[in-house]
């Protein structure tokens, strides 16, 4: 396939492969001034390098809090850890279906992120969507993995379509508006979910509806924002420790890289934006590596096709006419934050779902077991959940982590459970 | 003064008419419907008996026994139709035992209002598959449901045939170190059928490659490799149709992403709706799992069936309790290819 191809060659993997290894190996000859090779053997305090990002990381490598006893091991003998989250789950569905992990050396390690669309709605928001469809009799539209998450009472909006409820998977927003215009005598709900990627087309069918004066079309909005989520993720008290991130590729295109500088300028957080090609994530991980080697922390762009530092304005432009910020929204896994949804702007109240059919949100807690919330926070990986591939499987999820692809223990389950 | 004539009977308007509930309710608009339609296009001996079951002569040997539902939508597409599928898809799970197909029975499930027209091209279509295949379809069935309560047609076959002499295969005889061959393409059929549904159009239109495969499984067994397994990857793919041997023989298996053959355009369109190739169905395609020392020449014979010519060896059996079926992928990565769950369904971003 043409300019996809280019982006999944082995032969070019295994040269980017093998500069990670060398740049990133604590034995290397390769070396900064600002990370020193450390002894084998677990250094005492005087032996750290006095100052700078070297230092940190060293003493950091010595406490492997949390971490399986292999894993610790290979911690002690590898001293030198790179902590890198990738934030979207077009990147965790890239890593396990490659088999990038095999192509990195044991210091450097992927943490997922909480980018999976379907992965960070709380029960609650679901709940509110299988009520419109069973009692307020709407036709409910949403993309395809939302079908399959689970919500109260044993329910999935896939569940709810076969107990009677008219639920319909759609491509498209367009598709939506086309079901509103085909069924004037019924009501039609369009559950909108995603980051910023999602959040323009959504913008785009509102507009269009108030223009065709489609009197029977509403978004169940729950459009939410990137930079909050990464906010959360890095203020969470004695959360996960990351030494960067693989930023955000789709969300990107359209917000840009800019809103990300605030990362590298204020947490010291290198960020280096990806496409979701596979090469494209062995690229950014290299670029990681050298910055985090050289002591730098910034944002650079690896996605330079797709992205420029003021993304799409003209999407930009159709969304803040369209949505303005919630005071506050509840993510599943991170809490409730503030500033870190969209809702539509008053102008457009009459297809706002909540206020058409004026239904509450009612927050319900995860399943005991379930795991979702450190996961979507990088604190636990999926095999440490104890219901992982035994009760919770993409089959029978019991959290969101488990259905969408993108979802870390969905891709950890489907690509890479031979690893343990 | 002109004379009555006193067995007219006006017959069916193949043109314009459509399936009405009097043509399954047992009478005369049935009768005709069969004798006008059905007797006609799949003409011969055995269904000319005319009588509720078809009597057949001996054979010599094991029967093999298959059935199987078709309900595909849209019910014409590049490369065939619901008759040719349903004629293809029953002689090849015959044929995956190592079976020589005999004969066909047909049933038909129909919608009243369905045009006869259309009717009419499945049914032509199916005969001149069966024909193609040299099989019969020596009985059948016909019921019409109310209009809304089907998708135009569903067509159900059963088919027989006799085992060949000698030959022993099921999923459960895969061992450790068998290569594992794909005698061609994946997804083509799959594709077809989505690209239509979804209005996807591409420079070179994907086609179904719905055939009978029962020719190449001869050729197959007529070499006289060790032949473990045969099995036809329809829904749910190639890595569905892997992980059942794999689950039936206790077994891994180890692929070569890089050896898996893949039209561009259907790559192109499954990355397209975010499908995997590896899922999606076929309906001309079989897996052979064979002893190792056989593999370059049962390669051989598939590649110069027309076919199998774009047969490939794809991987090895392996000696795993869990029953991973991994592969390498072409990035270099390994990777588990494992069960579909629930639909494919397309990702959100």
């Amino acid at each position: 396939m043409k300019y996809v191809d280019e982006f999944r060659d082995g032969d070019l993997a295994k040269n980017i492969a093998a500069k990670i290894a060398e740049e990133s190996n604590p034995y290397g000859h390769a070396r900064s001034p600002h990370l020193n090779p450390l002894p084998r053997e677990a250094p005492s305090p005087q032996s750290s390098p006095a100052s700078g990002r070297g230092g940190e990381r060293e003493k950091r490598s010595i406490i492997p809090a949390g971490e399986e006893a292999n894993e610790s091991l290979r911690e002690l003998s590898n001293p030198c850890i790179y902590r890198l989250m990738e934030f979207c789950g077009g990147h965790t569905h890239a890593i396990s279906r490659y088999g990038i992990a095999d192509l990195l050396p044991s210091n450097v390690r992927m943490i997922h992120g909480p980018g999976c669309p379907v992965c960070v709605l709380p029960i609650g928001r679901i709940d509110q969507a299988i009520r419109l469809a069973m009692e307020r009799d709407v036709i409910l539209c949403t993309y395809a993995d939302t079908l399959r998450v689970p919500a109260s009472n044993d329910l999935t909006l896939m569940r709810a379509k076969a107990h009677g409820a008219d639920v319909r998977m759609i491509y498209s927003t367009q598709d939506a508006l086309q079901i509103a215009r085909d069924n004037p005598q019924r009501e039609v709900v369009f559950l909108a979910i995603g980051f910023e990627t999602t959040t323009p087309p959504t913008a785009v069918a509102v507009k269009q509806a108030a223009t065709e004066g489609l009197k029977n079309f509403s978004v169940l909005c729950n459009h939410v924002l990137t930079p909050a989520a990464m906010h959360a993720i890095l203020n969470v008290e004695g959360g996960v420790q990351l030494d960067g991130f693989v930023g955000p590729a789709h969300v990107s295109t359209v917000i840009g890289s800019q809103p990300y500088e605030v990362f590298a300028r204020e947490y010291k957080k290198p960020v280096v934006i990806a496409g979701f090609e596979p090469l494209d994530v062995m690229q950014s991980i290299l670029m990681l590596v050298r910055q985090i080697n050289e002591g730098r922390a910034e944002v650079e762009n690896e996605f330079t096709r797709a992205v420029m530092r003021e993304g799409n304005r003209k999407a930009q432009g159709l969304v803040a006419e369209v949505f303005e910020l919630r005071t506050d929204f509840e993510w599943r896994g991170l809490g409730t934050l503030p500033d870190s949804a969209l809702r539509l702007r008053p102008e457009f109240a009459a297809f706002d779902a909540e206020q058409r059919f004026g239904i509450d949100y009612v927050a319900v807690a995860d399943h005991k077991a379930c795991e979702c919330g450190a996961i979507l926070r990088g604190e636990k990986r999926p095999q440490e959940c104890k219901i992982f591939g035994t009760v919770c499987t993409p089959q029978n999820p019991i959290g969101s982590c488990m259905v969408s692809s993108e979802g870390a223990c969905a891709a950890h389950y489907t690509y890479g459970r031979f690893r343990g | 003064m002109s004379r009555k004539k006193t067995n007219y009977v006006k017959p069916l308007d193949l043109k314009h008419g459509r399936v009405e509930m009097s043509h399954g309710a047992g009478g005369r608009a049935m009768a005709q419907l069969i004798f006008e339609l059905f007797a006609t296009a799949f003409d011969n001996v055995y269904l000319a008996q005319g009588n509720d079951g078809a009597v057949l002569p001996p054979v010599s040997g094991k029967l093999v026994m298959s059935c199987d539902a078709h309900v595909v939508s849209p019910l014409f597409f590049a490369g065939g139709d619901i008759g040719s599928l349903a004629v293809h898809g029953t002689i090849n799970d015959v044929a995956m035992m190592g079976a020589q197909p005999l004969y066909l029975a047909a049933s038909f499930i129909l919608e009243e209002g369905f045009p006869l027209a259309d009717l009419k091209l499945i049914v032509e279509s199916m005969a001149h598959a069966a024909k193609e295949a040299g099989v019969n379809i020596v009985t059948g069935d016909t019921k019409v449901v109310e209009r809304g309560k089907g998708d135009g047609v569903f067509i159900t076959t059963t088919g027989v045939g006799v085992l060949r002499e000698g030959v022993s295969l099921s999923g459960d005889a895969a061992r450790p170190g068998d290569k594992i061959l794909l005698s061609g393409t994946l997804g083509d059929h799959g594709m077809a059928i989505l690209s239509q549904r979804e209005g996807l159009s591409f420079d070179a239109p994907i086609v179904s490659d719905t055939a009978s495969l029962h020719s190449l499984v001869a050729a197959m067994l007529d070499c006289g490799a060790e032949l473990r397994v045969l099995r036809d990857p329809t829904r749910g793919g190639l890595a569905t149709t892997l992980n059942e041997i794999a689950q039936q023989s206790c077994v891994g298996m180890s692929l070569q992403e890089s050896a898996i053959p893949v039209n561009p355009t259907v790559a192109a369109a499954c990355e397209f709706l975010g499908l995997d190739p590896l899922y999606v169905a076929n309906e001309g395609k079989l897996v052979a799992i064979c002893a190792a020392q056989d593999a370059d020449r049962l390669l051989a014979v598939m590649r110069a069936h027309p076919l199998g010519s774009r047969a490939a060896i794809i991987g090895e059996v392996i000696r795993d309790t869990h029953g991973f079926v991994q592969m390498t992928t072409k990035f270099g990565g390994r990777r588990i290819v494992d069960w579909l769950t629930g639909e494919q369904l397309p990702r959100i971003c």
